[in-house]
């Protein structure tokens, strides 16, 4: 006779509840208590299920029940996606606030995605067609740009016996397979899955940014990863949007893991008021928040990334561009930490799980351009992954960024110095590297110019003299410097203020293509040359540094893009004469 | 409610009981010792072991001890009648007044704001000190903290806040007192009855001898308080938490009585959630007038910023107050260092629509003409104050000024924003006009009329800028002056040497202490 144990509290610690006679796989979603709150299974000791609760547990008793829901912790995939604001666990924020008030109550749920609302369907395959994970059935025009696709789910192949187009919400079925299992337009996905794709492509086209500082001299790849440092009031947010905005990505996925209240208060307000450069919809439209607050419980911070992770891949798969932004992972790190000394595991290096680099590894892993699951039409996605890291006491030796750092291919390193001097984006030139440059020096030549990684090559070197000489300035002056080295700290300084030196808020400066990017670097070096040929024939550094064509070429960034080629004639003819004229 | 004497085990502030009923987790523990009545919260719990953790301390109690678990969560009752009231750690009335008939009971570990439901803070907020109020303003909603060292007067400041602090619509201050002693607890409530402010005050207080685990739960206290005055009655409420290391070595201390694994110098690895979930307590919810703004007052271990705590608290809190030890000792009050100062929401809450049309411009410069003076200090340690240029000897001159005229004020002297900004143009003064590049030519004409400023003119002469060691070694003909800028680059270095040489062997420290 089969005797059924009911499942029951054993133990409660904290935000981890321990359950006995709960028959459970890892990972596995599970409710606990009268009020069902949320938890995850993540470890199995003999018949002691150890469950972390993506809730505040003060008023759980030993003894209440817990229920396993049999699949992990999943989210719904469908139209109504784009421009929601979520919390860790796919919660949707401003239906919360409706159905609870202005405080998070416990046991609140709402449906990710709106049951009622209708979508007009457009079927795109025909019945009777077998067809398998990944292939798409038809779309929904989700906002005035962005198509959704709605994909069979991955895993899932069949024959269709019916589908049709129409008026559909989320809840009803678009069709059937032969099978009798219905279609829907939106599917669930267990968050710490990746989602299959065909092939995982290298890295190979940049994501450009319209920011010089990155495309030119540190570009990251589509698909690639970044990390950020972001020390106190570097200005991370002025970047982070305007990456937001700019980048050639479809989609933006923005986590918002452990950070301040405020803060996040500021990006859900002003991403709203951002408007897209292309379309000139808000960005919104295009936009995915996840916002789990550093008050939030902590078990939802340790999720929100896949969370987040998910949902961008889902839109990859669909053929689109994305660009994921995780603030901070070491906020979610941390979480990691809490969740895993209540396990009393043994900790690793600074009391950090062992099992951290791991994480992080598997999560960045994620990021990739790849082609799409599906066999109808061949469609290539990526996702860019950028994370923040705020490492503390702003010392770099610490796990996170030391685990992060071995992973991610581009560095960024946010100067808190440089924004003291105005000097914004404030990215460390010195510091930050991207190791794509070498991958996608091929893309550079073929698209842009042939001598395109030669000039950055330039660039860098005079920069790095700079530095060097920097040291000797700081102690003997400028002056007593050689007339030789006294020129490579001009051109430096043309560099650092004409092509680094970027104005987010300037209409035109905000963006700045390759080729003009490409086009002003030129001019730089150009005038390097002429300037050193000057000095070889016996011109001073003060009469170089005087002539008109410099500040014209520091000013060539406020150059609007269809005026940029004449402009660059004018300077670079003034370039020649002038030159002429001092070198006699 | 069941009673037990099955306390298996009792160790520092803990106690564990055995064969219970189902115990909720959270929940409130009387322990009855005969002749007195302990309370405590329930800290982990299963079928076996209910760990409880005591807030007066476990001395006196036996395995004999009766046990009682009440079923309920922390609560505090709240009503209007607390302002004016002196209430212990736990909510108790300490001055001898009645017990606060409640409106509401409210849990006291509260609720996270749904992030959605938040408004961005931008009202600007007076204390009436310049450093604050120019340099990093505070404003409505703001967890603002200041970061301070034993032995400066951090209270003194808090205190002047309290009874200074302005804002459309009236205010209300709840001040929570952890760890702190007696001698400065009466100071604190004759402070607040002198000066009239404790009518609209509600004071928490737990003192160094209470127990620790007690502190756990003031803030908490505190921060429900202030949301019930802030979200029920509408009022604008600056919580004051003072000392945030006391509440966090109590942290440290449960943690190492629950043997859990430490975390960066034995605080425990979730301090930062627990941080979090008290600071994270101050905002601005969308459609509510009332708000909470918050300023924890911390000290740092051993002035040391990169310490847990202050590093923690940075994270959380939207920027620092940083006092100096430096400038207390030269007595200047309040001893603001605005260097390492920082208020990240100022920018939303000055300007014209907030205080006046020149504060971004001329706070700007007055932060780079002080930190310029500043750096010049140890230059002219070396060469003196003469050999300087003119224009450096207006900023070491400027600099002083700002210390001793902007930064010091009396502890009872209220500045208005508009005092203040004009303490601040007539310091700029002191500077040749065309120094002020960070304030629009417009602006300097229009305030240099209006306060009938005359800025400093430069004596006609002087080169074109140069290095100014470069001077001192262009002008000077015979041998033995020359060796002197020699000297002085080589005393740079080696100090800049001394200096890289200390932060390592400060790293060092801090790796050996780990």
């Amino acid at each position: 006779m089969e005797i059924k144990t009911k499942a029951k509290i054993f133990r409660i610690s904290g935000p981890v509840v321990v359950a006995t006679g709960l028959n459970a796989r890892m990972y596995d979603l599970v409710t606990v208590g009268e009020e069902k709150l949320m938890g995850e299974v993540i470890q199995i000791n003999r018949d002691k299920t150890i469950i972390q609760i993506y809730e505040e547990t003060t008023g759980l008793r030993p003894g209440e029940p817990v229920e396993n829901t049999g699949a992990p912790l999943s989210i719904q995939l469908g139209p109504g996606l784009l421009s929601q604001i979520y919390d860790g666990v796919q919660r949707p924020l401003p239906e919360l606030q409706r159905l609870k008030g202005d405080f998070i109550a416990r046991g609140a749920t709402a449906p990710a995605l709106d049951e009622n609302k209708k979508w007009e369907f457009k079927a795109t395959v025909k019945e009777g067609t077998t067809v398998s994970g990944g292939d798409i059935l038809g779309t929904v025009q989700e906002t005035k740009f962005i198509t959704h696709k709605i994909l069979v789910p991955p895993k899932k192949n069949g024959k269709i016996k019916k589908i049709e187009s129409g008026k559909f919400s989320c809840k009803e079925p678009i069709g059937t397979f032969e099978s009798g299992e219905k279609l829907f337009l939106s599917h669930k996905w267990p968050v710490r899955t990746a989602r299959p794709v065909k092939e995982k492509l290298l890295p190979q086209i940049p994501l450009i940014t319209g920011q010089r500082i990155l495309d030119t001299l540190f570009p990251i790849a589509k698909g690639g990863t970044a990390a950020i440092p972001g020390p106190f009031g570097s200005g991370k947010t002025v970047i982070q949007q305007q990456l937001a905005k700019w980048s050639d990505t479809e989609i933006v996925v923005y986590i918002g893991c452990g950070e301040r209240g405020n803060e996040m208060t500021e990006v859900l307000t002003e991403f709203p008021e951002l408007r897209d450069v292309k379309t000139g919809a808000p960005l919104m439209q295009r936009t995915v928040l996840i916002a789990n607050t550093s008050n939030m419980p902590v078990a939802a911070r340790e999720a929100s990334v896949y969370t987040g992770m998910t949902i961008a891949e889902y839109f990859r798969d669909q053929g689109y561009g994305v660009s994921l932004m995780a603030d901070s992972t070491s906020r979610w790190g941390e979480a990691m930490r809490e969740i895993s000394s209540r396990l009393e595991e043994m900790p690793g290096e600074e009391g950090y799980p062992a099992y951290l680099a791991a994480r992080l590894a598997e999560f960045y892993e994620r990021a990739g351009r790849a082609v799409c699951l599906g066999s109808n039409e061949k469609r290539i996605g990526s996702v860019t992954a950028i994370g923040a890291v705020s490492p503390p006491g702003g010392d770099f030796s610490e796990p996170i960024t030391q685990n992060t750092l071995k992973i991610t291919k581009v560095f960024w390193a946010l100067d808190a110095k440089l924004a003291q001097k105005r000097h914004f984006p404030s990215i460390n030139w010195l510091d930050s590297y991207s190791l794509y440059t070498k991958g996608l020096s091929a893309w550079y030549i073929e698209n842009i110019a042939p001598d395109f990684n030669e000039v950055r090559a330039t660039a860098m070197k005079i920069l790095q003299q700079e530095s060097s000489l920097q040291e000797i300035v700081q102690l003997v002056g400028s002056d007593a410097l050689p007339e030789k080295e006294q020129l490579v700290l001009e051109i430096a300084r043309l560099i650092r203020e004409g092509f680094l030196q970027q104005n987010a808020y300037h209409e035109v400066d905000s963006y700045c293509s390759l080729e003009k990017q490409y086009a002003m670097l030129k001019a730089i070096i150009k005038y390097a040359n002429l300037a050193q040929r000057a000095l070889e024939n016996g011109t001073t550094v003060s009469a170089i540094s005087a002539l008109n064509c410099k500040s014209k070429i520091a000013k060539m960034a406020f150059v609007a893009e269809k005026n940029f080629e004449s402009e660059l004639k004018k300077v670079e003819n003034e370039m020649e004469s002038e030159f002429k004229n001092v070198s006699g | 409610m069941r009673e037990y004497k099955t306390i298996s085990r009792v160790t520092g502030p803990l106690l564990f009981i055995e064969k219970t009923h189902p115990v909720a987790y959270g929940e409130l523990v009387e322990i009855n010792l005969g002749d007195s009545i302990k309370s405590g919260q329930v800290l982990d719990t299963s079928e076996e072991t209910v760990i409880v953790q005591v807030f007066e301390g476990t001395a006196g109690i036996d395995r004999q001890s009766i046990v009682k678990f009440t079923g309920k969560t922390i609560k505090l009752n709240c009503s209007k009648e607390m302002m004016g009231r002196v209430l212990s750690g736990l909510g108790k009335p300490l001055d001898n007044g009645p017990e606060i008939i409640p409106d509401q009971q409210l849990d006291v570990n509260g609720q996270a704001i749904n992030p959605f439901a938040r408004a961005a803070p931008k009202d600007f907020l007076q204390t009436g000190i310049s450093t604050i109020d120019e340099m990093n303003t505070l404003v409505k909603g703001q967890k603002l903290p200041i970061f301070s060292g034993f032995g400066l007067p951090h209270n003194e400041i808090a205190l002047q806040i309290a009874r200074q602090a302005r804002v459309d619509g009236g205010f209300a201050v709840v001040f929570a007192a952890m760890g702190i002693t007696n001698e400065e607890a009466q100071q604190f409530i004759m402070d607040f009855e002198q000066t009239g402010a404790l009518k609209r005050t509600t004071i928490f207080l737990n003192l160094a001898d209470d127990p620790a685990v007690e502190r756990l739960v003031t803030p908490r206290m505190a921060l429900t308080a202030a949301e019930y005055l802030a979200y029920t009655h509408q009022m604008n409420v600056l919580v004051i938490l003072t000392d945030m290391t006391n509440y966090c070595e109590a942290l440290r201390q449960i943690g190492a009585a629950r043997e859990e694994v430490p975390g960066r110098r034995g605080y425990p690895g979730y301090m930062y959630t627990d941080l979090a979930s008290i600071y994270e307590r101050a905002g601005l919810i969308k459609g509510k007038t009332g708000s909470v703004t918050q300023i924890p007052i911390l000290t740092m271990p051993g002035d040391d910023i990169t310490h847990p705590i202050p590093d923690l608290t940075g994270y959380i809190t939207e920027g620092q107050i940083v006092l100096s030890r430096e400038l207390h000792r030269n007595g200047i009050y309040p001893p603001i260092d605005v260097l390492p100062s920082l208020s990240r929401l100022m920018n939303k809450g000055i300007g014209k629509e907030h205080t006046r049309e020149d504060h971004r411009a001329s706070s700007n410069q007055l932060y780079a003409a002080y930190a310029e003076g500043r750096s010049l200090r140890g230059l002219a340690a070396i060469v003196g104050e003469e050999a300087l240029s003119e224009r450096d000897q207006r900023f070491l001159a400027f600099a002083k000024e700002f210390e001793t005229v902007f930064v010091q004020q009396g502890n009872k002297e209220n500045r208005s924003i508009v005092e203040t900004l004009n303490i601040g143009w007539k310091l700029l003064a002191l500077l040749p006009q065309n120094e002020l590049t960070r304030i629009d030519d417009s602006i300097i004409e229009k305030y240099s009329k209006e306060l009938g400023l005359l800025f400093f003119k430069p004596k006609a002469k002087e080169e074109p800028e140069v290095e100014k060691i470069h001077v001192i070694s262009q002008t000077t003909g015979s041998n033995s002056s020359e060796a002197q800028p020699q000297d002085n680059n080589k005393a740079k270095t080696e100090k800049q040497q001394s200096k890289n040489s200390e932060k390592k062997s400060k790293k060092q420290k801090i790796k050996k202490r780990k």
